[in-house]
């Protein structure tokens, strides 16, 4: 463990992009994060003593430093697959607990093409023939795993449904995201099979954004007047352990699958000190509905096949007893790779300021949890308090 | 062809299994996923049952997929649970989307490509 512990990072600003498509690039779209998280928390860029950040597929962040400001720091380049933005965020926390910054950036970006991904067969040491033969299609491993987990927890699929029709109806709440329509249930059950069972409008899109964190040390805090902070608890980031079961695999072990996302929970809530019964707001992996459902209850949330009775009842909804994906989550933002996990984090920080907006969650939330999940099984999660 | 015929002359898929934890994989590996040691190559077995499925009910992105000269129609893709303990990504033949069922069995045989499977005990 840390010494100096968690409490002792606060995120001081905060700033995010609009997540629908236009003609900027990654990189802009970046920098206008950075600017923007700067501002919010009133510390000038020299003033930031070490900096992390990365996307997938739009450039590599250290040459922000060209449009921001030549000051000398250390500036990594992250590329982590879906745990971009939570890696470029363990390592701005590990700079300041260990002393080498008082003041770090982390910052997510992506802008991928339209459509879904289209990797190839050799960057995962897979024969040529899982391309040919069309089996190098991601939504067709979201489409298995939740078919396998429905049939053993007696999901319904009028449930995949309603978790799309919460993120459209958050989405209309939330000026950055890109699907603001909201769109009912039975609309979404009928906007056509992808990968049986899950419709076209239950899945998110590759999509554009940026989003950035200033980060503190507690001891600066007392420079910035302007500043509203929100203690960051826990960053963590796990990888797999034999027995899971994920995207372009050829074989996977029987059993149970072990779940990388119920790793970093665990992990996460440790080093929070706090459980998932104490947190008011969160923020999880949708790529698609049967991913929310699942991860609920791998990051300790619910017990399998409980989301079927709580999501009925609105329990997951703004005003619930357990808000999730307030701002629409991936299924109404799209999803550049790079900045989702940045994004979840912004929110929870907005939620937790009571700054949300029309999206904000009533009562005054003081505990957050955010959740990244992706491929090639790798999970990255965050506990953050007032 | 002749559904007896094909059982008996169907490839065996060609796998690798680690005598210490007992773990087969495929395709084979000459080290365990698990445990690092040493695995030695299996035949595994060519009956099973399907563990889970989804239709592909678009073309994929081409390339890399080789659209068929007859044009794109949606398969059936799932894991099959085989006896020495693991799950096989296969494309499913012989069935049509409404008949899939998790849990039924299936027969798996290797072939030029992909792992491809059919309903045990059907003949086309």
């Amino acid at each position: 463990m840390s010494g100096a512990g968690a409490a002792d990072v606060l995120v001081c600003g905060v700033g995010i992009t609009p997540f629908g498509r236009s003609e900027a690039t990654g990189l802009d779209l970046a920098a206008q994060a950075v600017r923007t998280a700067l501002a919010d928390a009133g510390v000038p860029w020299p003033r930031v003593r070490a900096a992390f950040g990365g996307s997938d597929a739009a450039g590599n962040a250290d040459t922000l430093v060209t449009r921001l400001g030549l000051t000398g720091i250390p500036f990594v380049n992250v590329r982590n697959g879906c745990a971009t933005g939570g890696s470029a965020l363990v390592s701005a926390v590990n700079a300041i607990r260990s002393g080498a910054a008082d003041v770090a950036l982390a910052v997510g970006f992506d802008k991928h093409p339209r459509g879904a991904f289209d990797p190839r067969p050799a960057d995962w040491g897979l024969d040529e023939a899982y391309g040919a033969e069309g089996l190098m299609v991601t939504t067709q491993f979201f489409a298995m795993k939740i078919q396998r987990y429905m049939h053993d927890h007696g999901i319904t699929a009028r449930t995949l449904a309603l978790v799309a029709e919460k993120a459209y109806a958050n989405g209309a709440r939330s000026p950055h995201a890109w699907r603001r329509e909201p769109l009912d249930a039975d609309a979404i059950l009928a906007s056509g099979m992808v990968n049986d069972p899950l419709t076209r409008y239950m899945f998110c899109s590759p999509g554009q954004g940026a989003v950035a964190l200033v980060l503190c040390a507690r001891s600066v805090a007392r420079e910035l007047p302007a500043a509203d902070p929100v203690a960051l608890r826990a960053a963590v980031v796990r990888s797999r352990r034999f027995g899971s079961f994920e995207v372009f695999s050829p074989w996977a072990p029987g059993g149970i699958p072990t779940s990388v996302s119920a790793d970093a929970a665990g992990a996460a809530f440790e080093e929070a000190g706090i459980g998932p019964d104490d947190i008011d707001v969160c923020q999880l992996q949708d790529t698609e509905s049967g991913a929310e459902v699942m991860h609920l209850a791998e990051c300790g949330f619910c017990e399998h096949g409980e989301q079927e009775r709580l999501i009925a009842a609105g329990a997951t909804a703004i005003g619930g007893a357990l808000p999730v994906n307030t701002d629409g989550g991936c299924i109404a933002n799209g999803e550049p790779i790079g900045a989702s996990g940045l994004r979840q984090v912004h929110e929870i920080v907005q939620q937790l300021r009571g700054r949300a907006g029309d999206h904000q969650v009533p009562g005054g939330p003081r505990t957050g949890f955010t959740h990244v999940y992706g491929a090639p099984g790798v999970s990255a999660c965050t506990v953050l308090t007032r | 062809m002749e559904g007896a015929l094909t059982a008996v002359s169907a490839p065996a898929l060609r796998g690798s299994r680690c005598p210490r934890c007992e773990v087969a994989v495929y395709p084979a590996d000459p080290a365990c996923p698990n445990c690092g040691g040493p695995a030695a190559p299996v035949r595994l077995s060519g009956t099973g049952t399907l563990w889970t499925w989804t239709v592909q009910r678009y073309a994929p992105k081409s390339p890399p997929y080789e659209t068929p000269e007859d044009g794109f129609r949606p398969f059936v893709v799932g894991y099959v649970e085989l006896p020495e303990g693991l799950r096989i990504l296969a494309v499913l033949d012989g069935v049509r989307p409404e008949g899939v069922r998790i849990g039924m069995r299936v027969t798996l045989a290797a072939g030029a490509g992909v792992p491809h499977a059919r309903p045990a005990g059907v003949t086309v």
